[in-house]
């Protein structure tokens, strides 16, 4: 059997990979799949924490799929919503480019 | 078998993820986000959670991401040009990446997890159904969070349609 | 007669029998041999059902240009071989000697990758698909699921395709084929959710079994009113998941040349061919399997029952496509969301309905 920190290691590297991405792009769109690999690192955590252990206090086993489950639905929410507020911001602004959209800078 | 199985998705899910941010061309960087999930995707197989797999695969792969290059081809943003105005973005956001890496990997070198398990193992699970007893779970249980989840994606939908939208000029 | 009906099933017993006979002779540790054993029996399997599926395509092909043929008043291909049966063969072989072009500034790699990211996930659909009694590669207990979320992934290399052209062309077919796939995949995902609720499991077996008693009354196409409705609205949007006509606005030969496979040229082109015939092949096979009780029926053997039932639909299918014009984009998109996605979220209130009354009168 497969250690579970190896797992959590994993989500480690890629929620950082996903966090450096989300920071360093300019691009709303690069900015959401940034967001989109961080919500999948914290997904193979929850599932692995199922898999492995049960977690300290909580009543309800299954958990850990369930809220996997939960999350793959906010993210598909999240990335609507995202592109879309991308879109009426390409139309009134004509850019993508997260530096240009700064109106409501103090 | 189990653990060849596990180096080679996960070091192809690093490897994509990496791809993911490097990439300058944003539907490279997408086509690489899809490889991200289809490899996790296999890796929840082999944590016996064949069900999320399949959503996975299913709304990540399938939905989101097909959404994503929709809009890239929609708004061709083009290939992403080095340094900005902030010449500091990447190089601060490699700093704050790796030190989140060293702080994770303290807490995992640090952390001991308690190993009690739960009720639902995988073997009973199997006996089950990982569906029907997902499915009763979120009948029950988890009753109020799936309704504020379909709330949510209600909402999500009006939201996306009314910003989507193009306005018609009266 | 009981021969017959096992005959592949006795045959796997048979191989894996004397699959261990020899494995004992190596006086290996009982788990290395159970393990060496699964591991050739299943690439037996994968082999015997990747030739038995290329086969099936050929098979489609001949009959698609023959039944046009005959549709439109021609006689259609009739060279080589008997009633040009090994056209598709002479096809096949022409395809693999000519050139392969790669478009200058096409996106090299994922022009290359698109054909085999189309065509691999329709080849992978087929593992849960239950040929005949005890015939199935493996019985996942998710496997409609495996069927819609593999299915879903071929998507994305149509849209690689049109997007690694570097072709206009290809550019519209691709972005058409992926708003038509994602559109179409919502009501056919409702509809087996109906299916599903009235079996209570998502594995093509248990389904197949539900629909066993009756002498075929209790398959799910006689289960009044929830079942004709769903077959109607899952075949329609089959129909186009796979971009057939009436559906094949992706590839309309009038208005964008060939769409997203405008480019391509020789094998790669190839499998693009292939995949359209495995994927419609799947959709046929997965309406059997979920309408008309999989491989149940009388007298003849189970895997011809199947066959028999596939072909059916392989040929309405056919029909349509022969009889029908183009629907224009705008046409086909309020199809998908305004017409069959309704029907199909009434027929699952309907199914969850109709579903304990059914159950109560012994439909189903």
């Amino acid at each position: 059997m497969i250690p579970l920190n190896f797992y959590l290691i994993l989500a480690a590297a890629l929620f950082c990979i996903g966090l450096f991405g989300a920071l360093a792009r300019r691009n709303a769109i690069g900015i959401l799949i940034g967001i989109e690999l961080m919500l999948n690192a914290v997904n193979i955590n929850l599932v692995a924490f199922w898999r492995y252990i049960k977690p300290a206090g909580a009543t309800m086993d299954l958990a850990g799929q369930i809220f996997a489950l939960f999350v793959i639905t906010l993210a598909a929410a999240e990335a609507a919503i995202g592109l879309a507020l991308v879109i009426a911001i390409y139309r009134s602004r004509d850019t993508v480019n997260v530096e240009d959209v700064n109106l409501m800078k103090w | 078998m189990d653990l060849i199985v596990f180096y080679l998705f996960a070091t192809l899910a690093v490897i994509a993820a990496l791809g993911v941010v490097a990439l300058r061309n944003p539907v490279h960087a997408a086509l690489c986000l899809a490889v991200v999930f289809i490899s996790l995707a296999a890796l929840y197989v082999l944590l016996s959670a064949p069900f999320v797999a399949a959503a996975q695969v299913m709304i990540y792969a399938g939905a989101i991401l097909i959404l994503f290059v929709f809009v890239i081809m929609l708004l061709s943003p083009g290939v992403d040009q080095g340094a900005g105005a902030l010449k500091w973005q990447r190089p601060l956001a490699a700093v704050f990446g790796l030190a989140l890496a060293v702080e994770l990997i303290l807490v995992l070198a640090s952390a001991v997890l308690p190993a009690a398990r739960g009720q639902y193992t995988p073997e009973r699970l199997a006996q089950i159904g990982d569906v029907q007893a997902i499915g009763a779970l979120l009948f029950t249980d988890f009753l109020l969070p799936f309704e504020i989840t379909s709330l949510l994606l209600l909402v999500a939908m009006v939201g996306v349609i009314v910003l989507a939208k193009k306005r018609v000029r009266s | 007669m009981d021969l017959l009906n096992n005959l592949f099933v006795n045959l796997y017993d048979w191989l894996a029998g004397a699959l261990h006979a020899l494995a004992a002779g190596l006086n290996l540790v009982k788990d290395a041999e159970n393990a060496i054993v699964a591991a050739v029996m299943s690439l037996v399997v994968i082999v015997v059902l990747l030739l038995w599926l290329v086969l099936m395509v050929l098979v489609l092909i001949w009959l698609e240009r023959k039944n046009a043929a005959r549709i439109q008043d021609r006689v259609g291909p009739n060279r080589v071989g008997p009633f040009g049966l090994l056209q598709p063969v002479a096809d096949t072989i022409k395809m693999f000697i000519k050139e392969d072009i790669v478009p200058t500034n096409a996106d090299r790699l994922v022009h290359t990758l698109a054909p085999i990211v189309v065509a691999a996930p329709a080849v992978l659909a087929f593992a849960v698909i239950p040929w005949g009694k005890g015939m199935f590669p493996v019985d996942l207990n998710i496997g409609v699921l495996w069927v819609v979320a593999v299915g879903s992934i071929g998507t994305i290399g149509i849209f690689m395709a049109g997007y690694g052209s570097n072709n206009k062309y290809s550019l519209l077919g691709g972005m058409r084929a992926v708003a038509q796939m994602v559109s179409y995949e919502v009501p056919q995902v409702l509809t087996i959710v109906a299916i599903v609720l009235m079996t209570g499991s998502l594995s093509l077996n248990k389904i197949v079994d539900a629909q066993s008693g009756w002498g075929g009354m209790q398959w799910y196409i006689f289960a009044f009113p929830v079942g004709p409705i769903a077959f109607i609205v899952y075949y329609l949007s089959a129909l186009a998941e796979v971009n057939r006509t009436p559906f094949d606005i992706p590839e309309g030969e009038s208005e964008i040349v060939a769409g997203h496979h405008t480019e391509y040229s020789g094998m790669k082109w190839g499998l693009f061919y292939v995949g359209e015939y495995f994927n419609f092949f799947l959709v046929c096979t997965i309406a059997v399997t979920l309408f008309f009780g999989g491989w149940q029926g009388p007298l003849l053997p189970p895997y011809v029952w199947f066959l028999i039932k596939v072909y059916a639909l392989i040929l309405l299918g056919m029909w349509i496509r022969m009889t029908w014009p183009r629907f224009r984009v705008d046409q086909l998109m309020g199809f998908a969301w305004k017409t069959l996605v309704p029907i199909a979220l009434v027929n699952i209130i309907l199914a969850a309905l109709a579903t304990p009354i059914l159950k109560a009168i012994g439909l189903i």
